[in-house]
């Protein structure tokens, strides 16, 4: 049971939610809110971004100032808000569809100019909602709708994706680890740029189902399974990582954020003068 | 593969003339609720019924584009979008029109955001009116099936070259299930023989498609608008080529029921004219004259039919699942202008309903009607009215 200060944040009048019993993504919900009340922070000073997918339903959920956008322009319009009032504690709930497919581009690009949001990425390796599609992140030879035969295209690692962008804080953990989503989230709200936080979360009813993982329980077993943390990983040969989830903090790093040189460079060249 | 009758939703039943029609290549991403026909494509290529190359690209602006670069090859392509998706596709749709590549998209009717819904009206591809692709409404999953085909026969017309948007009502006709009769595929490509064209890139002698131009820019789009002109003439013509094959025809870009004595008439669109059907034939039991005029194609549009349509009645109502926001509804506007040119002048009202997918009922289509024939008799009232709305809105 949540403890009182996180059930504050619920937003009870949209319960039930619309998510599948023993979906991940109510393990990830309960780790956001647990990171946003131990790092203090207020529902009236937190936006909840989302684009579209199962996943960017939580914002709903959510008794924050809140937004559910067009699909995969979630960032975009979290942009927006920050360069507004970049005060604001902005989390961007994603999926990996909506991350990385429609919305890639605002992604790698949210990444290079390093403002300041924590991306929070549902990666569950599929289409949920629409039924069952193969997304970016589906594993090479995972079946889909759309892969019947599995999938051919080359799966992206977000972690990669986002490192290589320009991403300040850039983490991966499991749901099988919660508590460690949780602390991957904190870090991300403390950091003063662009952080993201994948989560890889299950969709046993579309995912599973067609990958030997049709219980929540199997996925959660699958994932504690085959997870390295990323300190060992590093004495693994590409062959032994095959299939393998690494976990961890891949990129800690300060650069300044956005807002900050968006700001500066106002006062810099005169502007904002009456 | 012999005819048959097949129990089947209209999404599956767009699948099964996809199927038929044997495009070359189909590009789609998912968006409710339009995915099960997708999904039912990609079980044909994978079992081996259908012969094409499927993508399963990263959005939908992807997906009209990949058409469009299949179409310029020569390719016979196909793809299929819904609501947000159709609005996301917006950039490519003239282009693909403009570049007179006879893409046939499917459109499951959905609402757009916000507020975010997912039930079905027309706001999203009557937005798209004016981008030079030619609009067909359904009214249920037979007709759905049959339109794919004839979609290809016509956008494929020397004639025409054009695109064709083949809508149907999100959930109320993709998700329904119905008797669909499956023709002969022998028969089906007699009726629609392998696409050949020009217009297309060429390995012998390379040249451009797509091109810019300023000198040529306004004859270009003349050019192509002379040929949606044409174009209704063909549908005509297919739609009748169609029942003499089939045993099954539409009436072309618009059909008439019961309107041959009618005092007052109600425009439809999609799959709420069966619902103004079955009103029509139970007033008139009670000797009320009405009638219906279903519209088919809004775009090329019917303008010598509903001039004759005007002249001949007293009253005519139009029913927009639909509302450009600060004027009326879409398809009013696009009738009244017709109206204009008739001999004489029927009172018009608009009815708008069915936003978001509030539910049009027999009683609100009766009221339609009651207060049309009052009109018809002089009264006057509002222009435009909000259907199943609380008095507060419609007062």
């Amino acid at each position: 049971m949540p403890r009182p200060e996180v059930l504050d944040w619920l937003r009870k009048r949209f319960f039930p939610h619309m998510w599948c019993p023993g979906c991940g993504h109510g393990i990830i919900l309960h780790a956001i809110l647990r990171a946003l009340v131990d790092s203090g922070k207020k529902r009236e000073e937190t936006v909840i971004a989302s684009g579209i997918g199962c996943s960017s339903r939580m914002p709903g959920y959510i008794d924050a100032c809140t937004i559910h956008t067009t699909h995969g322009r979630s960032l975009a319009f979290a942009t927006g808000i920050k360069l507004a009032n970049p005060e604001l504690t902005i989390v961007d709930v994603m999926g990996d569809g909506d991350c990385t497919a429609i919305g890639g581009n605002h992604f790698i690009h949210a990444c290079r100019r390093n403002i300041g949001i924590t991306a929070v990425v549902m990666n569950n390796n599929i289409y949920g909602m629409t039924g069952g599609q193969a997304s970016p992140t589906t594993p090479l030879g995972a079946k889909a709708t759309t892969a019947p035969y599995g999938a051919i295209d080359p799966p992206f690692d977000i972690c990669k994706l986002a490192q290589g962008a320009g991403a300040t804080y850039v983490a991966r953990a499991t749901i099988a680890q919660p508590v460690i989503c949780e602390q991957y989230i904190k870090n991300g709200l403390a950091n003063n740029g662009f952080s993201v936080v994948e989560i890889i979360s299950s969709c046993h009813t579309q995912f599973g189902r067609k990958n030997n993982r049709r219980t929540p329980l199997d996925n959660i077993n699958f994932f504690r399974n085959n997870s390295v943390p990323i300190a060992k990983a590093q004495g693994m040969t590409p062959e032994d990582l095959e299939g393998k989830i690494v976990t961890g903090e891949f990129v800690k790093r300060e650069t300044p954020e956005y807002t900050r040189l968006y700001l500066d460079l106002i006062s810099r060249v005169g502007g904002n003068k009456a | 593969m012999p005819g048959k009758k097949i129990f089947i939703s209209g999404d599956e039943a767009v699948a099964e003339a996809v199927r038929m029609a044997r495009p070359h290549v189909i590009s789609a991403y998912p968006i409710t609720p339009q995915t099960v026909t997708v999904e039912r494509i990609s079980d044909f290529v994978e079992d081996g019924s259908l012969k094409s190359e499927y993508l399963h690209v990263e959005s939908e602006h992807s997906a009209m584009s990949a058409a469009i670069g299949a179409a310029a090859v020569g390719a016979r392509t196909f793809t299929a979008t819904s609501s947000q998706g159709l609005l996301y596709m917006a950039e490519t749709l003239p282009y693909a029109s403009g570049a007179r590549f006879p893409i046939v998209m499917m459109n499951a009717n959905r609402t757009v955001a916000t507020p975010w819904a997912l039930l079905s009206d027309h706001r999203d591809s009557l937005s798209q009116l004016d981008s030079g692709w030619m609009q067909v409404y359904c009214e249920d999953a037979q007709e759905a099936f049959d339109m794919i085909l004839q979609a290809y026969r016509i956008a494929e017309d020397p004639r025409v070259m054009s695109p064709v948007m083949v809508n149907l009502d999100g959930f109320i006709l993709t998700h329904t299930y119905e008797m669909v009769d499956l023709p002969d595929q022998e028969e089906v490509d007699a009726f629609l023989p392998p696409y050949r064209t020009e217009n297309r890139m060429d390995l012998e002698e390379p040249r451009t498609v797509c091109y810019a131009s300023l000198d040529e820019y306004m004859e270009f789009h003349m050019k192509q608008e002379f040929d949606m002109r044409k174009a209704r003439a063909v549908i005509a013509e297919v739609d009748r080529d169609f029942g003499i094959r089939f045993g099954r025809q539409y009436g072309g870009l618009l059909e008439k029921y019961r309107c041959e004595d009618a005092d007052a008439v109600i425009f439809t669109l999609g799959s709420v004219t069966g619902t103004v059907r079955s009103v029509i034939d139970s007033m008139r039991g009670n000797g009320y004259r009405v009638g219906l005029v279903k519209m088919r194609f809004v775009r090329p549009f019917p303008e010598d039919e509903v001039v004759d349509i005007a002249e001949k009645v007293k009253a005519i109502g139009v029913l927009d699942r639909d509302l450009s926001i600060g004027y009326e509804g879409i398809v009013f506007s696009n009738v009244s202008s017709s109206v204009l040119r008739a001999c004489s002048a029927p009172a018009m009202v608009n009815y708008i309903g069915g936003l978001g997918g509030r539910n049009i009922s027999k009683d609100n289509i009766q009221e339609m009607f009651l207060e049309l024939l009052r009109a018809a008799d002089g009264e006057k009232g509002k222009r435009v009215r909000f259907v199943n709305v609380g008095s507060e809105y419609d007062g």
